[in-house]
């Protein structure tokens, strides 16, 4: 089974992750041959910062339709840098540079196009950041302001869809009597929550949580956990952790990088039980990071 | 009880010798360093308010109802400062019209969608230099470009501008300040949600920065009501027996803008023409002048905190 698995990646290897070879990949590489259609394909990417300095490196990886994908790896590995590229927000600071492409499927959009607009990337591809940032408006308002961006001001609408989010972000129950309350009241992982509430709402293609659960203690943790695994039924998420734990339970696809690059991806399962980089196996492990 | 702190957490702490005494040094540096920031602040509040004590003592008495509805008079007893309070408070009027909105819209446009680079760098460096300008030159440009270049004559108009020029820095300066404090990831959230840079200004930005932005209109208002050096130097009048034409009118259009151009004096100018008088008299009314002054800067401020606290309270929720 393993070995069949093996040598069907081999084959494919060279057309699915040409980036792989660059970076002297051993043989074990898992590219994109699943099944599962995919929502987007980041190929051959790479990112300078403003003073030059190249975050990623020729990575490519494959994006699943619906399901979970977790970036892992040791601190300043470019696993935020790279999330953070999929919805454009490194053009907030002038001088970044994207290089290759992250396409867009099923209308096959390179999202880092020269043509594409980043703030219209942003309306399909919604963020999490890793401390909850909810607006110092109330809860209502918050969850709404996706909609308001969006020019949408029927009030019946927006109610709907604040409830709605606020119902697949499990925070329904404990919000619904303060709506119009400060969401600055709420505890830290209620915070959150709403946080993935107000990325909900405008129905975004793919959500990109940034170390979502870095700053909550472990009951919130579990909460937002078991949140995201049942929100990959219907929307396609992007997860950046720091916890390998976290990562190894909620994910189905992981990859892991390392100075950049992206040394291995795979179906979690594989990548934590049966590591085929050393590096990743070092990593799990916890010899660094 | 005392043994339980003793034994277990006492000992635990008061191992080291060292350490104990390098806490205990800490601490006395605290004491010092408040005892001292607390005897400079009570000399200077005791300065301050025998300052004003002193005015108010010496002035409280003259205002009357007479005071405020009279014009300045030969005679100490019954001159008032009618003239000079209304044309502070056009003088002001022109001077928020203009510097407010200027202010901000380039303290925004500095902050928020200048290039950053040495030319940013070079404007922000000068806007920050022109609030320490001695006012004296800001008259001195006034009255060479508004009264003689641009043939504006010493008005109302002029004056506002001059103390809009003034204050200007101050109003910008205080908006930079009050927009970079937001934090970050509240201006990455809303870009993260899809709104565009104006979206993100109007309905983020404005709304977070605006009791930083007011507090610095305000304080430079309140530098400009109390500015004389400029307005002498353009040229105000020191003794005005006549108010300038009403802004509204009985007639269509209903408003006048005849009052720009009128002749002023202010009253801080008041207060000084009356102070080099000889007659006694006339020091108290420019004591009583004074006191109005601060009332009417206090009572600035204190607008401006009040709207401060409205829009605080309105916005978080």
């Amino acid at each position: 089974m393993t070995d069949t698995t093996t040598t069907l990646d081999q084959e494919t290897r060279h057309q699915a992750a040409p980036g792989f070879e660059r970076a002297e990949m051993p043989p074990a590489i898992r590219p994109a041959t699943e099944r599962d259609p995919l929502r987007a394909r980041i190929e051959d990417f790479s990112f300078y910062y403003s003073n030059g300095f190249q975050a990623i490196k020729h990575v490519d990886m494959p994006i699943l339709d619906r399901k979970i994908t977790a970036i892992i790896g040791p601190s300043g590995c470019g696993k935020s840098t790279l999330l953070r590229s999929l919805n454009r927000m490194h053009d907030l600071y002038p001088g970044n540079r994207y290089e290759g492409k992250v396409i867009l499927e099923p209308e096959g959009e390179n999202l880092i196009g020269p043509d594409a607009d980043p703030v219209l990337v942003r309306l399909r591809v919604g963020m999490v950041f890793q401390k909850p940032n909810p607006f110092p408006k109330s809860i209502y308002e918050n969850v709404a302001a996706g909609l308001r961006v969006r020019g949408i001001k029927k009030r019946a609408v927006i109610d709907e869809a604040v409830e709605s989010a606020l119902r697949r972000a499990a925070i329904w129950d404990e919000v619904k009597d303060k709506l119009h309350g400060s969401a600055y009241d709420l505890s830290g992982g209620q915070q959150q929550r709403l946080c993935i509430a107000r990325g909900l709402a405008p129905n975004p293609e793919i959500l990109l949580l940034d170390e979502p659960t870095s700053a909550l203690d472990p009951i919130a943790t579990a909460k937002v956990e078991d949140l995201v695994q049942e929100l990959s039924e219907t929307v396609t998420i992007v997860i950046v952790t720091h916890n390998m734990q976290q990562a190894s339970r909620i994910s189905h696809r992981t990859a892991f990088m390392y100075l950049g690059e992206a040394m291995e991806f795979g179906e979690t399962n594989q990548i934590f039980t049966n590591p085929r980089h050393p590096r990743t196996e070092n990593y799990i492990t916890g010899r660094y990071g | 009880m005392t043994t339980i702190t003793e034994g277990s957490l006492g000992a635990a702490v008061t191992t080291d010798q060292a350490a104990l005494d390098a806490v205990r040094k800490a601490k006395q540096k605290d004491i010092v360093l408040a005892t001292g920031g607390m005897i400079v602040m009570a000399i200077a509040m005791t300065l301050l308010l025998t300052l004003i004590g002193d005015l108010v003592i010496r002035g409280a008495a003259r205002i009357d109802y007479g005071f405020l509805t009279s014009y300045p008079s030969r005679l100490p007893e019954r001159a008032g400062v009618l003239s000079a309070w209304v044309g502070s408070l056009l003088v002001m009027l022109v001077t928020a019209f203009l510097a407010i909105p200027i202010g901000i819209g380039a303290g925004l446009y500095l902050e928020e969608y200048a290039r950053k680079g040495w030319l940013s760098n070079l404007i922000e460096i000068n806007v920050s230099n022109l609030a320490g300008v001695p006012s004296i030159i800001y008259g001195l440009l006034a009255l060479g470009l508004f009264v003689y270049g641009f043939s504006l004559g010493k008005t109302i108009l002029v004056a506002g501008m001059t103390l809009a020029l003034l204050i200007l820095p101050i109003v910008i300066v205080s908006t930079r300040e009050a927009v970079r404090a937001i934090p970050r990831i509240i201006k990455e959230g809303a870009y993260g949600l899809g709104a565009d840079q104006w979206q993100v200004m109007w309905n983020y930005i404005i709304p977070a920065a605006r009791p930083g932005i007011l507090t610095g209109a305000i304080v430079g208002l309140s530098r400009a009501i109390g500015e004389t050096a400029p307005i002498i130097t353009i040229g105000a009048l020191t003794f005005i027996a006549f108010l300038p034409p009403p802004p509204v009118t009985g007639e269509f259009p209903f408003i006048s803008f005849a009052w720009l151009n009128d002749g002023f004096t202010v009253l801080p100018i008041q207060m000084f023409n009356w102070v080099s008088r000889p007659q006694e008299g006339f020091h108290t009314a420019a004591a009583a002048t004074g006191v109005v002054l601060i009332a009417l800067t206090f009572s600035l401020n204190g607008i401006a905190i009040w709207i401060r606290y409205r829009l605080r309270k309105g916005y978080r929720n």
